[in-house]
């Protein structure tokens, strides 16, 4: 019960601060200017990209499941990344991660209220992108099932939030490089699950990692739920519940894993005394 | 089992660092069986040079990094088996460092830590209010930490260490790198908080000898890892009651090291230049010594410029106990 409730100490503080990094590095004013400008520079290049080197329309249907996919690849970037970001952040930019360790509260919770923050800011930036595309790219959103789109939403942000601790864990014993895991991770993600493109269009191998990876499944669940229809034919067979039960059994196994790995990340980084190591990188 | 009158003891606490290959791949022993025993209320202080020790015995009992042998238990509790309690009981500050989350003000961030140890945000404000100024920062409050100057922020997280008010706190050189009046400050408002909470516990490192003896009950000197001496500093300076501490100023000579070396009676020797002129602190077995002491000198060309009798010092049992100041490197 006393763990319970310092890792909602945790949760909340992390919250709070997250939220303050995100926000507060400016004035209001500023902040919602660059809240709006940014993921809509992210699409112009997408559509750029679709327009003249793809040679796309914007009423092919493929379109708008490119649209949707790299909208709402915003939360991987933000939350997966994000998470083991805040590592790196308060280790070697603020020198306050020994600091957070050492007071009585979970450092999981923490991680994942930190995560909260960058949802919350991920949310604005995928609402402000889905309303320049329906206002300016004819791109047509329906709520057909929201039950699916709630579930979907839920079990991804779910499972990228337990997927970014794991990547968090990684980062606490790589000092150095800390800053690069989500980076990387979230790069490699975006060709190998079909955010931009089908998966059809992938060497075999490569086709293969990208069935085996949650948010192939959660973005194909959000098309579905958004658009009426998915992106990959080799997911068609698949009815909207064994989507949901991919993406919850994917989300269980975030879990398992991140609390495992991370639990053991945090007893070798204490071995190594890894926790206060300021690399000036 | 650890005495309920211990809020910090240390067995045979032990702690190897391996270095990269591509670093020599060597190992540095930074703590040497350690054995330390501290009392509850007590301002204990860990005094060293750089590179002693001192930090790393704090980054284990703060639960930061795990000993490679031996135990350490803060306020009875194991630190490797479990750090989680023994968190509930501690805080710490270091000093010489630039941490605190810029965007926020001063009291943000005070407040936030205050919600990371689950006190209630009323109590929090009240104590941030209190405590701020206690240390002359109430005016700025609603700073934002990146206009802070260093001292600034180094009050802001010394604030930080006592506002959660913990069983035992570690200051691991608080007033590293501060000007004369800010450390000043900050020692006037570590005795007073103790003064006020005569039931915590301080566990103090520096390299400062006078902040040692002007703070501490006990004192343990280190040096390489290893526990040299602990006794009250009063204590400790009587050690070299009986001996005979000398500040010689010389001039035409270089080295009184190299002079005076294996001379029977001289016990420790520090020397160092200053203003032109050679600075040798002696201590000798006894005053007699100091005839041959200086003869020797005169021999080697040295003319004696200025003589004086000094009361032994922190500075000077470190310098009797391993041969060089604080202030000087191991070789």
């Amino acid at each position: 019960m006393r763990r319970l409730r310092e890792a909602w100490q945790g949760f909340k503080a992390g919250a709070w601060l997250g939220w303050q990094i995100e926000s507060n590095w400016t004035e209001p004013f500023l902040f919602a200017i660059y809240s709006v400008i940014k993921p809509v520079a992210g699409v112009l290049i997408l559509v750029f990209m679709y327009l003249v080197v793809a040679q796309g329309g914007l009423e092919n249907p493929l379109f708008p499941q490119v649209f949707l996919g790299t909208t709402f690849y915003l939360y991987v970037v933000n939350v997966l990344s994000g998470i083991s970001w805040s590592v790196h952040d308060d280790r070697e930019h603020y020198g306050m991660l020994k600091y957070v360790y050492m007071a009585p509260l979970h450092l999981y919770g923490y991680l994942l209220g930190r995560g909260a923050a960058k949802t919350l800011v991920a949310t604005i930036s995928v609402l402000i992108t889905l309303a320049f595309g329906m206002a300016f790219l004819r791109v047509r959103l329906s709520l057909g099932s929201p039950g699916l789109l709630a579930a979907a939403l839920m079990l991804g942000l779910a499972a990228l939030a337990f997927y970014g601790i794991l990547l968090a864990g990684v980062s606490l014993l790589i000092a150095r490089h800390g800053w690069m895991v989500g980076d990387v991770v979230a790069g490699g993600l975006y060709l190998l699950c079909g955010a931009a493109f089908p998966l059809a269009l992938l060497p075999a191998p490569f086709r293969a990692l990208g069935l085996g990876l949650p948010p192939t499944y959660w973005l194909e669940a959000l098309r579905r739920a958004l658009l009426g229809a998915g992106l990959h034919p080799e997911l068609a067979a698949l009815s909207d519940a064994q989507l949901l039960l991919i993406l919850a059994g994917s989300t269980l196994l975030g879990v398992a894993l991140s609390a495992g790995l991370f639990r053991a990340a945090e007893r070798i980084a204490v071995r190594r005394g890894l926790l206060d190591m300021q690399t000036m990188y | 089992m650890v005495p309920m009158d211990l809020a910090v003891k240390t067995e045979d606490l032990t702690r190897v660092f391996r270095l990269r290959k591509r670093e020599g791949g060597r190992e540095v022993l930074a703590l040497d069986r350690v054995n330390l025993e501290v009392r509850r209320g007590e301002l204990f202080g860990l005094l060293g040079p750089n590179g002693a020790g001192k930090t790393t015995l704090i980054k284990i009992l703060a639960t930061l990094l795990a000993p490679t042998s031996g135990r350490a238990f803060v306020a009875g509790v194991d630190v490797v088996e479990n750090p989680a309690e023994v968190r509930r009981h501690i805080n710490m500050v270091c000093g010489g460092e630039t941490s605190g989350y810029g965007l926020l003000t001063v009291e943000e961030n005070l407040w936030m830590f205050a919600q990371f140890y689950g006190i209630p945000s009323r109590e929090a404000r009240r104590r941030i209010g209190e405590l701020l100024s206690l240390v002359g920062m109430a005016d700025r409050a609603k700073t934002k930490v990146y206009h802070l100057s260093s001292g600034m922020r180094q009050k802001m997280n010394v604030v930080r260490g006592f506002l959660t008010d913990p069983e035992i706190l570690f200051l691991d050189e608080p007033t590293l790198g501060l000007d004369v009046q800010t450390a000043r400050t900050i020692r006037g408002f570590i005795r007073q908080w103790l003064r006020e909470h005569p039931d915590r516990t301080i566990l103090l490192t520096t390299h400062y000898m006078h902040e040692a003896d002007e703070l501490c009950d006990r004192v343990a000197i280190i040096d390489r890892g290893r526990i040299l001496a602990c006794a009250a500093p009063a204590a400790l300076k009587k050690t070299l009651q009986r001996e005979a501490v000398f500040r010689l100023y010389l001039e035409g000579l270089a080295d009184a090291k190299a002079a005076l070396d294996g001379m029977p009676g001289v016990r420790a020797l520090a020397q160092q230049e200053e203003d032109g002129r050679l600075r040798v602190d002696l201590i000798l077995s006894e005053e007699e010594v100091l005839v041959s002491v200086l003869s020797r000198l005169q021999a080697k060309g040295a003319k004696l410029a200025e003589l004086r009798k000094e009361e032994p010092t922190l500075e000077d049992v470190f310098l009797a106990l391993v041969g060089r100041r604080l202030s000087e490197e191991a070789p």
